[in-house]
């Protein structure tokens, strides 16, 4: 069933409620974990809340910069996945990333990314049952030449003049 | 005994020592007192209970505690238990705000952080991680709300970045607690502050803070919650509450405010001028005409679908620049009805200013509507304040907020809280200005009045809250004394009373903890437990105000007189039977009439501990001293 996919992501209608965070980390994680969460939404300015994650770039610098092959594409859905075995923490990845949204796990210090849950986003999900759709999924052909994330600074920054001006 | 749920552990800072160190907490008192409000009246009364009533809960001796409870991370919306001895009554309050510190706090491997001391000059507590720094804050001290949060998260975040984003990638950024300059000048109406419109303003902590040089508590911790007893059955009812709170429409789209001005046109229960009215027939607020004064989002607390903040921004005219949540129902009451002030542009202002200078909006409300009272009967006069005091003048309560939180002129009366300010007028004046105080153990009421008896809670609510005026902990029925250990309850496990689902919490809270706790035996012992000891410490009061039995366990005198005005003019508390329900409430609780807990009861919930203290409390009463 799935084609690779984006998650398209509209800061205006974010509500900072981290019902996707919370989602991202009981699914990946077992529990509820802020920081080991593949999305975040940062809130650098109180209610401009700025969800960011992974928006895998078509020329994925990440999966280049890796010197140990851990990362690749997955066809299917065009998401980054790790192959934690081969992963040595080096953080070439991280550094590579344009948008800072690959990190290191905080605790198996591992390359962590958004996998788009094989298909079926939960953080999606759960944003859309809220009835926010501050996130949705569309088909990457729908994405036009070459997006990437942009650092939350940067969007926070747009979000704050659009919210409350000068 | 193996601990799910907790850490086991608070984080414990000491700014006279300048030191920091790990306090272990026993497995069995978390059972018995679970977190937040729960956790803190015992630990107050450890710590300071052989000597409650010196303790000066602005001198170094008090603690400021920040307290998660269980449920932290694990119940939609986030909140933190704020607590100590307080300023304002002298016992100990519950004190909750929406703050992700509490996330922060457990991630950091903490249930909570324990502040004892002063600092010798204005400094910052910063936690990240393991490591736990007391730095210097005086180029923050003497700053507004905003600007405070800006400083901070520049400086925070910008070393955060630094010192970890090359090498693992970026983390979220730190939450912290701050206060404005009412906190710093030790101002009892003060609130410890987050973001920039949420207050833990009952009780005074914003004036602890100030008392200890302490401008912010700020903390990043990287780790998971702790790990819950059965982690599956949390999932499946962390979904089913995300569910039924989605369908919950209204009061997702318009939050408390959508109760504004609607309290007094249909229920006339808001406080009008200082409460010589509940009614008028303005309709300025409510949904209709105030939704076009909104940011158009939803904003809320971590976890929290229900999402029931609004922030209002005017971004042209006079007001340019006010900035806050919605505002709320009790500041379109406190800042708006209760000052005369029913012009909504007006009322987003004066809460935005009360923010900004780290305010309770309730209780700064309450004060400056009891001294337009004051000067509307010629008490105080244009010479005593400066200015014409006048109903409805927003630019002149503007001034007055100002010179409360610098303690000017009258502001520096009116900064010890409608109680002590009517206590020290009356003095000055010779007059009774306690008649005018709208207030229940020196905090100001809630804007939910009691007259009409179409409010939520029932006429002798105020007059037995441990917790004084504090609408959110008043019980709201008579069978039910279950009403106040229920907001024990949510305060405790420290989840939002607007989303705490009965059916869902308690199970939420065995699946995490695995402790044998259900609403019944909450009801029963656990709740009963807290406000004992509660009720004991604001009983033994002091050092500067003490609260006699009785005779003070009642209603402010306004809501004896007849409503004037409106729908229900005429109504009014009744004497009688507010003392017959009172009594009849304190014998529910297992305390004697005059609501000083028996000695079986004490057995009962094991609080043997505070014997010595309730014998003194009862030879006291008998031989009328
Ligand atoms: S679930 Fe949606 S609305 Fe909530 S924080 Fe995430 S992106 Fe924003
Ligand atoms: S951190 Fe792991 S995934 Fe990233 S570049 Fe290094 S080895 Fe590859
Ligand atoms: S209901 Fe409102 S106050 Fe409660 S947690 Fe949600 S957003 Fe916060």
């Amino acid at each position: 069933m799935s084609k690779p996919l984006f998650i398209l992501r509209d800061p205006l209608k974010c509500s900072g409620c981290r019902l996707c965070e919370v989602a991202c980390s009981l699914r990946h994680e077992g529990t509820v974990w802020p920081e080991a969460s593949r999305i975040k939404v940062f809130e650098l300015f109180p209610g401009v809340d700025v969800p960011h994650t992974c928006a895998q770039c078509r020329d994925y610098p990440c999966v280049k910069a890796c010197g140990y092959g851990a990362l690749k594409p997955d066809e299917r859905t065009g998401a980054v996945l790790v192959d934690a075995e081969k992963c040595v923490s080096c953080g070439e990845c991280v550094k590579a990333c344009p948008g800072k949204v690959m990190r290191l796990h905080p605790a198996t210090r591992k390359a962590m990314v958004c996998d788009l849950c094989g298909g079926d986003p939960e953080c999606v999900k759960v944003c859309v049952e809220a009835g926010f759709n501050a996130l949705t999924v569309i088909p990457y052909e729908s994405v036009t030449l070459h997006v990437y994330s942009i650092v939350p600074d940067e969007v926070s920054r747009r979000l704050y003049e659009t919210l409350f001006g000068e | 005994m193996q601990l799910y749920g907790y850490h086991g552990r608070l984080l414990e800072v000491d700014l006279s020592r300048e030191r920091s160190r790990e306090v272990e907490i026993e497995p069995e008192i978390l059972e018995q007192y679970v977190g937040g409000r729960g956790l803190a009246s015992y630990l107050l009364w450890r710590e300071l209970g052989g000597s409650w009533r010196e303790v000066d809960p602005l001198g170094p001796e008090n603690l400021l505690l920040l307290l998660t409870g269980p449920l932290t991370g694990y119940y939609p919306g986030v909140k933190l238990a704020v607590s100590g001895k307080s300023p304002q009554s002298n016992g100990i309050v519950g004190s909750v705000l929406s703050s992700e510190v509490a996330i922060e706090l457990k991630a950091a491997g903490y249930d909570g952080l324990v502040v004892r001391g002063r600092a010798s000059s204005p400094v910052y507590v910063y936690v990240e991680g393991d490591r736990v720094e007391i730095r210097e804050a005086a180029h923050l001290w003497g700053l507004g709300g905003r600007e405070t949060f800006r400083k901070l998260m520049e400086e925070l975040w910008g070393e955060l970045k630094r010192r970890r984003l090359a090498r693992e990638g970026l983390t979220k950024e730190p939450s912290f607690v701050y206060i404005g300059p009412a906190g710093e000048n030790r101002v009892r109406t003060a609130a410890v502050m987050a973001k920039i419109a949420h207050a833990a303003g009952y009780g005074g902590y914003g004036a602890v803070m100030g008392s200890k040089n302490l401008k912010a508590v700020a903390v990043k911790g990287f780790g998971p919650m702790p790990r819950a007893k059965r982690p599956e059955l949390v999932k499946i009812l962390l979904r089913e509450a995300w569910r039924r709170l989605v369908r919950r429409t209204g009061f997702r789209q318009w939050g408390t405010g959508s109760g504004g001005y609607y309290f007094a046109s249909v229920t006339s229960s808001e406080p009008v001028r200082n409460w010589q009215e509940e009614w008028h027939a303005n309709r300025a607020f409510g949904p209709q005409n105030f939704e076009a004064h909104w940011v158009k989002r939803y904003w809320g607390d971590y976890g929290c679908p229900t999402t029931c903040m609004k922030i209002s921004a005017i971004r042209s005219g006079a007001h340019r620049g006010a900035l806050t949540d919605a505002p709320d129902y009790e500041m379109q009451a406190y800042l708006g009805a209760n000052l005369g002030v029913l012009e909504p542009k007006a009322c987003i202002y004066l809460s935005s200013l009360a923010d900004e200078l780290g305010l309770c909006g309730i209780q700064t409300g309450n004060v400056a509507g009891f001294a337009a009272e004051l000067f509307q009967r010629g008490i105080l006069t244009r010479e005593d304040i400066g200015f014409d005091l006048r109903w409805g003048d927003a630019k002149a309560f503007a001034k007055l907020l100002e010179m409360i939180a610098r303690r000017e002129g009258i502001g520096d009366v009116l900064a010890e809280g409608t109680y002590r300010a009517a206590l020290r007028i009356s003095k000055e004046k010779g007059v009774d200005a306690l008649q005018y105080a709208v207030v229940s153990k020196a905090i100001g009421v809630g804007a939910h009045g009691v007259r009409s008896a179409k409010d939520f809670l029932p006429d002798f609510s105020y007059a037995v809250c441990v917790q004084g005026g504090d609408h959110t902990s008043a019980p709201t029925g008579l069978r039910g004394y279950k009403s106040e250990v229920s907001s024990a309850f949510d305060d405790s496990a420290v989840i939002c009373s607007f989303n705490s689902i009965r059916e869902l919490a308690f199970p939420l809270l065995q699946a995490v903890t695995g402790f044998d706790i259900d609403e019944e035996r909450w009801s029963r012992e656990h709740g009963r437990r807290i406000l004992t000891i509660q009720r004991v410490a604001l009983l033994e009061g002091g050092p500067d105000l003490r609260w006699r039995p009785g005779l003070d366990d009642d209603l402010p005198p306004r809501f004896y007189e007849p409503l004037p005005s409106g729908p229900f003019r005429g109504r009014a508390a009744n004497r009688e039977e507010v003392a017959a329900k009172r009594k009849e409430y304190f014998l529910s609780l297992g305390w004697d009439e005059q609501g000083i807990p028996r000695d079986e009861t004490l057995e009962e919930l094991g609080l043997g501990f505070l014997k010595p203290a309730v014998s003194r409390l009862r030879s006291e009463l008998e031989h009328g001293s």
